[in-house]
Order: C-alpha cells, then sequence, then structure tokens
C-alpha cells in the first residue's frame, strides 16, 4: 500500500518527475508521493535553522502543483474505460474551451462522478487535516483529532437518527443530522473535560468515552429499527464515502473549509504561543479564552460540514499534520497550508485506491485511511520517542 | 513608574491564597519573594502579570489598573517566566525566543528587522546563541530556563516577573542564572525557595506567609533569626555580611530530634 503513503521526508528519494499518465494508478500514486518527498526532503534541514523565507514558498508551490497534478491524474483513473484525451476534453469543453466530442455518459462519468468527487475529496482531505493541527495544538495534545474527540461518532449517531429511526419526519437530510449531531458531540466531550479537570489528558480520554457513548448508541439505533438495506448502506457512510458527493457538495465543503483555514491563519500566531500552555499564551498577549472559543467553535463546524457530506473519515486529522511539522516545522504560519495541501494530496489519492483496488467492488474509504493512518502514526510515535 | 500591588486579595476553591499585599516595585531593582511552600508566592505573582484577576484591591501599571489594559499592551511591558516550561511541540530554541515576539506583531504582519534584532539581542544577552538551533526539548534544565528568559527579553518588556526559576537547577546553574538576571536591566520581581540565594542576588524581598505580607526590606534588615523561626518555622543562624556587604548568609541548624551523627560505617566507600 505504499502507493498513497502520506509524504514522509527522505532525503535520499530522488526527485522524480512524475510518470506520464497512462500507467497503472498504483504506480501513478508513488511517483506523485515521492516527488513531493524528495523536494521536501531538500526543505527540512534548512527549517531547523529557523527557516529561511524562501522554502516554505518552494515547498508550497510544490505542493499546490503536486495537489493539481493529482487530481488530474486521479480523474483518468475509474472502472470506466476512458481515454486520457476524452476525460481532458470534457473539462476543457465544461470550462468552456472547445467541444469534447464525447457521449453523454462519458461526459457524465468525469463531469458528475469522477471530478466533484476527486475534488471532494481533496477538500475533506485539507479540511480534516486542518482541524488535526488545530484542536492539537490548542488541546495540547498530539493524539487530538475530530476523530478521536468524538465529533465523527457525533456525526454518525446523528445521521442513524435521521436516516433509520426517522427524527426529524423527513424534515431533515442525513448531512443535517449529521452535522447537529457532530456539534452535540464535540460540545459533551469539552463539558466533560472542563468537569474532570480540563487538562489535556482529560480532552483525550472524555473524547473516548463520548467515541464510545455515541458508538453504542448509533449500533444500538441500528439494530433495533433498521432493515437489512438501511444497514448496509449506513455502515458504509459510517466507514466513510465519497461515493455520492455532488457539486454542491464540493461548493460547501470548499467554501467552508476555505473559510476555515482563512480564520485559523489570522490566529497562526496566538496558536504558537500556545505551545508552552495557556498562561504562557496570556503573558503574551494572547486573548487565550476568546482565541479558544474561536478556534474551537471553527474547528468543529468545519469538521461537522465535512463529516456530514463524506462520513467518518479518520485518521486523516491525527497523521496529517505531524507529516506535516516534519516536513516545515512546528510554526503555524507555515504549518497550516502545509498541512491543508497535504492533507488533500494524501485523501485524492486514498479516495483513487479505495475506488480502483478492488473494482468493481468500493471499499470505504475510512478503512483505507485506517490501514494507512496507524501504521503512519506508529511511525510518529516512533520517531518522538527516539527525538525526545 | 512600575508595577504595584495595592490591597490585593485573590481566593482560589473558597481559600484566600493572597490576602491584601500591598507592594510598590522600584525601578531597575530585583525584588525577591519569599515565603514557604503554599504561601501565595506564585499566586501573588500572577496576580502582578495580569493572569488572574484579583478578588480584591487592584494591580497598577505606571498607575493605570492592569484589568482595563489590553493583554498585547501588558505583553509589551510585562514579561514572565514559569518554574518550569514544558511542551509538546518540537520547537527550536530559537523558534522558542521567538515567541517573545507575538506581542509585537499584529495578525499578519510585523517589523521583521525589528523581530530578528530583538532575538539576536536576547539570545546574546542569556548566552544561548550557540543553542539555537537546538531542539527545545532537549536542552538542559539549566539552557532551557536561559532560553525562556530570552524569550522573556525578546519581549522588550520593562518588568520581568520569575517564578521560582532556580527549582530544578543544580547550584552552579542556580548562581549563573540569578547573576544573569541581576545584571538585566529590569525591574525583576523573582519569587525564591533559597534564602541564601536571596540574600545573595535581591536588592530587597518581600515575605509571605498564608497570604500575607509579614515583613519587607533589605536582605539584611528582613532575614534575621526571629522571622525565619517565626516564618518557616526553622532556627537558622544569620552571618551579617558573610555573602558580600549587606548581604547575609544563612545557616540552618537541624533541630536536635534529626542531629544523631553520621553513621561512619555506611559513610565508607564500599569496596
Amino acid at each position: 500500500m505504499s502507493a498513497t503513503a502520506p509524504p514522509q521526508p527522505d532525503p535520499a528519494a530522488p526527485s522524480q518527475a512524475p510518470d506520464p499518465a497512462g500507467r497503472e494508478p498504483r504506480w501513478r500514486g508513488r511517483s506523485v508521493a515521492s516527488g513531493l518527498r524528495g523536494r521536501a526532503g531538500g526543505g527540512l534541514r534548512g527549517r531547523a535553522a529557523g527557516g529561511g523565507a524562501a522554502r516554505p514558498w518552494l515547498l508550497g508551490a510544490a505542493g499546490a502543483a503536486a495537489l493539481l497534478l493529482s487530481i488530474a491524474v486521479a480523474i483518468t483513473i475509474g472502472p470506466a474505460d476512458l481515454a486520457l484525451r476524452d476525460v481532458y476534453a470534457v473539462v476543457a469543453q465544461q470550462l468552456g474551451l472547445g467541444d469534447a466530442g464525447v457521449t453523454r455518459i462519458e461526459e457524465g462519468i468525469v463531469w458528475e462522478l469522477r471530478l466533484p468527487r476527486t475534488l471532494l475529496a481533496a477538500v475533506c482531505g485539507a479540511g480534516l487535516a486542518i482541524c488535526g493541527a488545530i484542536l492539537q495544538s490548542l488541546l495540547r495534545n498530539p493524539l487530538a483529532d475530530p476523530f478521536v474527540l468524538g465529533i465523527s461518532s457525533g456525526a454518525s449517531t446523528g445521521a442513524v437518527l435521521v436516516v433509520v429511526a426517522g427524527v426529524g419526519g423527513g424534515a431533515i437530510a442525513l448531512s443535517g443530522g449529521a452535522f447537529a449531531g457532530a456539534l452535540a458531540a464535540f460540545a459533551l466531550v469539552l463539558a466533560l473535560a472542563a468537569a474532570a479537570g480540563g487538562g489535556p489528558d482529560r480532552v483525550v480520554l472524555a473524547g473516548v468515552a463520548g467515541t464510545q457513548l455515541f458508538a453504542a448508541v448509533t449500533t444500538f439505533v441500528v439494530f433495533s429499527s433498521a432493515d437489512a438495506e438501511q444497514t448496509r448502506g449506513v455502515l458504509f457512510w459510517l466507514l466513510g464515502s465519497l461515493g455520492g458527493a455532488g457539486w454542491g457538495d464540493v461548493a460547501l465543503c470548499g467554501a467552508v473549509c476555505a473559510l476555515g483555514l482563512a480564520l485559523c491563519l489570522t490566529q497562526a500566531d496566538a496558536l504558537d504561543a500556545f505551545a508552552f500552555g495557556e498562561d504562557a499564551a496570556a503573558t503574551l498577549g494572547v486573548a487565550v479564552r476568546r482565541v479558544r472559543a474561536l478556534l474551537l467553535a471553527t474547528t468543529a463546524l468545519l469538521a461537522a460540514v465535512l463529516v456530514s457530506a463524506a462520513g467518518a473519515i479518520g485518521f486523516v486529522g491525527l497523521v496529517l499534520p505531524h507529516a506535516a511539522r516534519i516536513l516545515v516545522g512546528p510554526v503555524h504560519r507555515r504549518l497550516l497550508p502545509i498541512t491543508a495541501l497535504a492533507g488533500a494530496i494524501f485523501l485524492v489519492w486514498v479516495d483513487t485506491a479505495a475506488r480502483t483496488l478492488f473494482e468493481p467492488q468500493e471499499l470505504p474509504v475510512g478503512v483505507v485511511t485506517a490501514l494507512l493512518g496507524v501504521p503512519a502514526f506508529a511511525l510518529i510515535l516512533a520517531r518522538r520517542g527516539r527525538a525526545a | 513608574m512600575t508595577l504595584a500591588a495595592r490591597e490585593v486579595s485573590w481566593s482560589a476553591g473558597g481559600r484566600l491564597i493572597v490576602d491584601g499585599v500591598s507592594v510598590a516595585l522600584r525601578d531597575g531593582e530585583t525584588l525577591g519573594l519569599l515565603g514557604p511552600n503554599g504561601s501565595g508566592k506564585s499566586s501573588l505573582l500572577r496576580l502582578l502579570a495580569g493572569l488572574r484577576g484579583t478578588d480584591g484591591g487592584a494591580v497598577l501599571l505606571d498607575g493605570r489598573e492592569l484589568r482595563t489594559l489590553r493583554r498585547g499592551e501588558v505583553a509589551r511591558r510585562v514579561a514572565v517566566v514559569e518554574q518550569q516550561a514544558s511542551t509538546e511541540v518540537d520547537l527550536t530554541a530559537e523558534q522558542v525566543v521567538r515567541l517573545g515576539r507575538i506581542p509585537h506583531r499584529g495578525s499578519w504582519s510585523g517589523d521583521a528587522d525589528a523581530d530578528a534584532r530583538a532575538v539576536e539581542r536576547a539570545l546574546a544577552e542569556t548566552g544561548t546563541s550557540a543553542l539555537r538551533d537546538r531542539r527545545w526539548r532537549t536542552l538542559s534544565g539549566g539552557e532551557q530556563q536561559r532560553v525562556q528568559i530570552a524569550r522573556a527579553l525578546a519581549q522588550e518588556p520593562r518588568e520581568l516577573l520569575l517564578d521560582e526559576p532556580t527549582n530544578h537547577l543544580d547550584v552552579r546553574h542556580q548562581l549563573d542564572l540569578l547573576a544573569l538576571v541581576g545584571r538585566l536591566p529590569l525591574t525583576t520581581v523573582v519569587a525564591l525557595h533559597d534564602l541564601n540565594l536571596a540574600a545573595l542576588f535581591c536588592d530587597r524581598v518581600i515575605v509571605l506567609r498564608a497570604g500575607r505580607l509579614v515583613s519587607a526590606g533589605r536582605p539584611a534588615d528582613v532575614l534575621t533569626p526571629a522571622l525565619i523561626a517565626d516564618v518557616y518555622e526553622v532556627a537558622a543562624e544569620v552571618l551579617p555580611d558573610a555573602a558580600g556587604p549587606g548581604r547575609p548568609a544563612i545557616r540552618f541548624l537541624a533541630p536536635s530530634a534529626y542531629a544523631s551523627p553520621p553513621d561512619a560505617r555506611s559513610c565508607q566507600p564500599s569496596r
């Protein structure tokens, strides 16, 4: 599964030019990932010295190029046997550049299925990774992410209550239920953590408790009232799926994600100031309570919107911020954009793998993120252990 | 004009921790904050830093109430060094020092040259320039405290508050650190456990007991056997001018219950 491994620094890896499209999907994924690796490896050493201004920009530009390239390659891959030329002709036609001369079905596959799905993967990857980075810094806990803190399982409970138990009487969509569930779960976890004393470890303990509770409620609802068909559909959604993505999802999630990132960037210095705790941040002039409330609310909203569109995709928020820190260091002004890019590239390739590896069967994308995320996380833990 | 506390009180969990303390700092002095565990030293320091709001009385910065000032404005005047800072974040020493520039920056912009100059000066003044690329978490306790002081200096404050900065350091690093603090041209408040260090480095000391101020003045005037017996409940002999003019040295006298002679056999090198 090295095809879609998250970018890791590896100064030894040569900087490869991406493969010309047309080879097997596994190989394409690998070449883009190692292309990023090669560039990143060069930037790593320079950064330790406080970071010249040029290298982060270079890395950011390389990341943006890699993301565009990833999307361009990912939309050429899929069960339907479309010629490369036709795929780009459809995109060009939709952008108003000439006539593609392809069938409506082919046009639909590219423009209504593959492209929105790939873009939604990029947006979700970016957004979830940002959520993870913010939560880890704010709560001073390297284990914090939307999944661990119960936001995702709360969304699942909300979605199941709407779809299976019929809460809302049909007036609320699945995504509405997921959104409400995510916010409720996060509020509960934070309240529980505050009641338990509010330390960084308490938040994760409260998250574990919340996750278990909401998982139990979800299972209870599914078992007590779902039929077989509903159960299968819900389970698939619970594990994360970008399958039903449309342009509406892309627009909503993209806008929320862009706003969230912009807002977090205005607080980048304040996030740095939290490194030594809340009192230390306050002595550096940060309005601790206001910044905390603002960023927690932003994170919860962002995660809720993404989870309601794409299901509970775990480990992106946990692992990608750590990978990005290895690349550019912990200073948020540089870290947040790189985290977003890394998350986007990662999820584009993970989703491509999820929908093609076992075609015509489709793997839930959350399964693939976990299969990749857990070993990656173990590596990060081991690396931290050595560094300390 | 500098920091002053006027009749400040603060309670936590229904218990009065700081009880009507008044103290006015003098420009450029090093003030020692003394008292046994739980006497309210750290809490008073937090009140002076504006990290906690007073329940009674007021903290004044240049005669203006601290609580009415913006946090950023306070951070450009008053810097704080904690007993032992810890972080999960893998910052380099220089990045830690750079944190001190945050109060001088807006959301986006800032004077990059001024930032760089202040960071260089802070590193040079604390003798930590050679540590700049080291990861903060791999530094020794003494190095970490020096880097934290460099971070505080990068804030370009006029007042520096230190909460038991020598607690986790060996003797040599305790002396080095306080000598460094004493050299700085700042108004400094330092909470200390060690009365000899206070006598050696402070221009003035104040002594707290159970949240109340019991004595204030020059070390030679305050640190008497009677006060030490009264506040710390130990017998002590004070040797005037033993650590320099006006700087007494204190020798604690073990209570007779502890004073059995060392066991000669167990002191033999075991070969």
